[in-house]
């Protein structure tokens, strides 16, 4: 059995670290690149959102390299990811590969069947053994998402550029070998230790920039053309509404993030009162909590035609007029270019900084009258 | 009170409840006009650039309604069974519509929620009654009235009638024989019945001599039963009818061809067109055709391959003939 499992940011260490535990052999798609891209719009739904379309090219290609089982996660709706699974298995048998898909739906009635549903991996283990195995993994998973968390941070102040995300990267090496709890506090020490080591300038004031949007694309670098190490490195303090442990952790107290959805769903309410599938709802509410945060902007960030970002998306012209924080809607397909972004994300920089200013100068102003 | 319902989207769905329930309580409902160019060029105008051309058109008719009316019914249709939803946008209309940078009338917006059981979508009808008397028994009795003309509506379609402005405008029912030349036409209600959105697709259609069966004629039944064959069901309840009248069509082979009217950026249909389509690969002696439309659609272009279809259907049919 050689396992595989689509890309999204950092859940290829979460699920290679799962299958040493298990002794399982995994096979990890290659990098997500223009021809994962090319192969995913080749054989996807037209105009189906942008994350099912670089699944299926993540899978195609690990199946080249000789993956036979496919890890995938379903979902209860409304929005379209929770039926990407079944429609990934037409077309991939249509192409005529051979594989057995295991589709995690999430834990609905108890932990017993959302265990259960890793036995494939493990028929030798008992159900408690597996559970204990899976809750290490989160853990780590969680840990390296606080790193993570730290990493946006001290980019913002970094006096040489690129040193924290060097630093970073040998954070993640810290992590390969550390299982049990207690390795990966150490690790989790020794990573924080090196993220402080980083030469900082504390006299800057940074940009406060929040992140919010449809996870996939907010998760995975290389869809969202890296935009956190973009800003980062030009000296903007980048705020993320989602971290991949929080998104998968079924009890919606989001730990790294430090906001639960409930608070979050409350903050929304005055703009979109109910849920409306995916992180819609979500969305609006962080905004809204980065607005009282005194957040300078916000990026939003979602596939072409997803539909409850669209939703929110519909919602900014009042939030802006309300509220008057800027945000910067990024649409992303297949067809989005780099450098569009960056000139996008460029001219909204200028924005902000024009607007801290006047903000300044009325303050002076005020002052001196 | 004079109450705007806009003719789209739901409408298709549920106008002779919303509209028998208000009116048994004594409240005027007032119809936005049938969908025309103006309405379009409106809802583009006002509706964010990404959303599905039906919305674009429901932004349309109720921006008509701007200084008309007293109150705008947009009902947030969450669920209409246990475990599915409808679409997403159906359950974030209302917040969009008052987003709107407009002075516009208030929104009604009463949350139906089967999800959540029969209690509580009986709830939202009484809590939408009390806004207009708090007589329990004028309630009931536009409760039961509004439903009975939505279980008639659904009788009527499943007789034959298109749609419900063709039974309120007194046509005749389409009589049904074997030998007769059907078309299937497979959408979403307010893509396939709005004459601006389909381009009049049906009425071409019926120009023509075809028969026109819809979704909306299959059974709740047979539906079921066709879906069940999905691996997993599907939690889009409108999705669900679309794909199992598509499977029941494609397994009987009641129709003679198929045409799938599909709106570009819609989230659900993009996902069940694959299945659909792999399944017509598997009963290729029913013709699909899949028309994918939005506001720039061009008629020329509907008209050709319209006439290119059906005079493939033709040919076939000649063929199984002889």
């Amino acid at each position: 059995m050689k396992v595989t499992f689509p890309l999204m940011g950092t859940i290829e260490l979460l699920i290679t670290d799962l299958c040493r535990r298990l002794d399982v052999e995994a096979v990890p798609p290659p990098p997500i690149s223009t021809k994962t891209v090319r192969l995913g719009v080749q054989y996807g739904p037209e105009f189906a959102c942008l994350p099912l379309k670089i699944t299926i090219g993540n899978f195609i290609e690990a199946m080249e390299n000789g993956a036979d089982t496919l890890i995938m996660a379903g979902g209860t709706g409304p929005c379209r990811f929770g039926y990407y699974a079944e429609v990934q298995k037409k077309i991939l048998k249509d192409l005529g590969h051979k594989f057995e898909m295991i589709i995690v739906e999430p834990p609905l009635s108890s932990i017993r069947d959302f265990v259960g549903q890793f036995k494939f991996m493990a028929p030798h283990k008992s159900t408690w053994e597996l559970w204990e195995i899976i809750r290490a993994c989160y853990y780590k998973g969680k840990t390296l998402d606080e790193v993570q968390k730290k990493v946006l941070e001290v980019r913002a102040y970094e006096k040489n550029i690129g040193e924290t995300s060097k630093a970073y990267k040998k954070c993640q090496r810290l992590f390969e070998n550390a299982f049990t709890s207690s390795q990966i506090d150490s690790a989790k020490k020794d990573s924080f230790t090196l993220l402080d080591q980083v030469a900082k300038d504390e006299t800057r004031s940074p940009l406060k920039v929040g992140i919010v949007g449809e996870f996939y694309v907010v998760l995975e670098p290389f869809i969202n053309f890296d935009i956190e190490e973009f800003l980062g490195t030009r000296g903007i303090y980048v705020h993320r509404s989602v971290y991949l442990t929080d998104w998968i952790g079924p009890s919606g107290e989001n730990p790294v993030l430090g906001l639960s959805d409930k608070e979050v769903a409350k903050a929304a309410q005055p703009y979109l009162s109910h849920f409306v599938g995916g992180e819609g709802q979500a969305t609006v509410g962080h905004i809204v909590k980065f607005v009282e945060e005194g957040f300078d902007g916000v990026i939003h960030l979602f596939p072409f035609t997803c539909m409850p970002e669209t939703i929110a998306k519909s919602i900014f012209p009042k939030i802006t007029k309300d509220l008057g924080i800027p945000i910067l809607s990024l649409v992303i397909d297949e067809q989005t270019g780099k450098a569009g972004v960056v000139t996008r994300l460029e001219a909204f920089i200028d924005l902000l900084y024009s607007k801290r200013k006047q903000k300044m100068n009325s303050r002076v102003m005020s002052h001196s009258s | 009170m004079r109450i705007g319902i806009p003719r789209a989207l739901l409408y298709y769905k549920y106008f002779p409840l919303w509209s028998t329930f208000l009116t048994e309580l004594g409240q005027d409902v007032v119809l936005s006009d049938v969908t025309n160019r103006d309405t379009i060029k409106c809802g583009v105008e006002q509706a964010d650039n990404d959303v599905c051309v039906p919305v674009k058109v429901f932004y349309g008719h109720v921006l008509e309604f701007k200084n008309k009316v007293d109150a705008i019914l947009i009902p947030r249709v969450v669920s209409t069974e246990e475990k599915t939803y409808t679409c997403p946008k159906f359950m974030g209309l209302p917040d969009m519509i008052e987003a709107l940078e407009q002075d516009m009338p208030p929104v009604i917006s009463p949350s139906f929620n089967l999800r959540l059981g029969f209690r509580e979508y009986y709830g939202a009808f009484r809590e939408l009654s009390r806004k207009f008397s708090d007589s329990s028994f004028k309630f009931l009795k536009a409760y039961s009235r509004a439903h009975q003309a939505l279980n008639k509506h659904h009788h009527q379609l499943l007789k034959g009638f298109v749609s419900y402005e063709q039974v309120s405008s007194g046509s005749q029912a389409q009589k049904f024989e074997a030998s007769d030349y059907k078309i299937g036409v497979l959408g979403h209600p307010y893509n396939i019945y709005d004459p601006f959105i389909s381009m009049n697709l049906i009425e071409r259609l019926k120009r023509k001599g075809i028969k026109v069966v819809t979704n909306e004629m299959v059974s709740p039944k047979v539906v079921r039963r066709e879906e069940a064959s999905l691996p997993k069901t599907l939690f889009w309840s409108y999705e669900k009818e679309i794909i199992g009248t598509a499977f029941n069509w494609l397994r009987t082979r009641k129709v003679d061809g198929i045409i799938y009217v599909l709106s570009f950026a819609c989230g659900p249909d993009s996902l069940i067109q694959v299945l659909i389509e792999q399944e017509g690969k598997m009963n290729e002696d029913i013709p699909i055709m899949s028309l994918v439309i939005d506001e720039h659609s061009a008629e020329t272009g509907l008209v050709t391959r319209l006439e290119a279809f059906i005079d493939m259907l033709t040919r076939r049919k000649k063929a199984s003939l002889n």
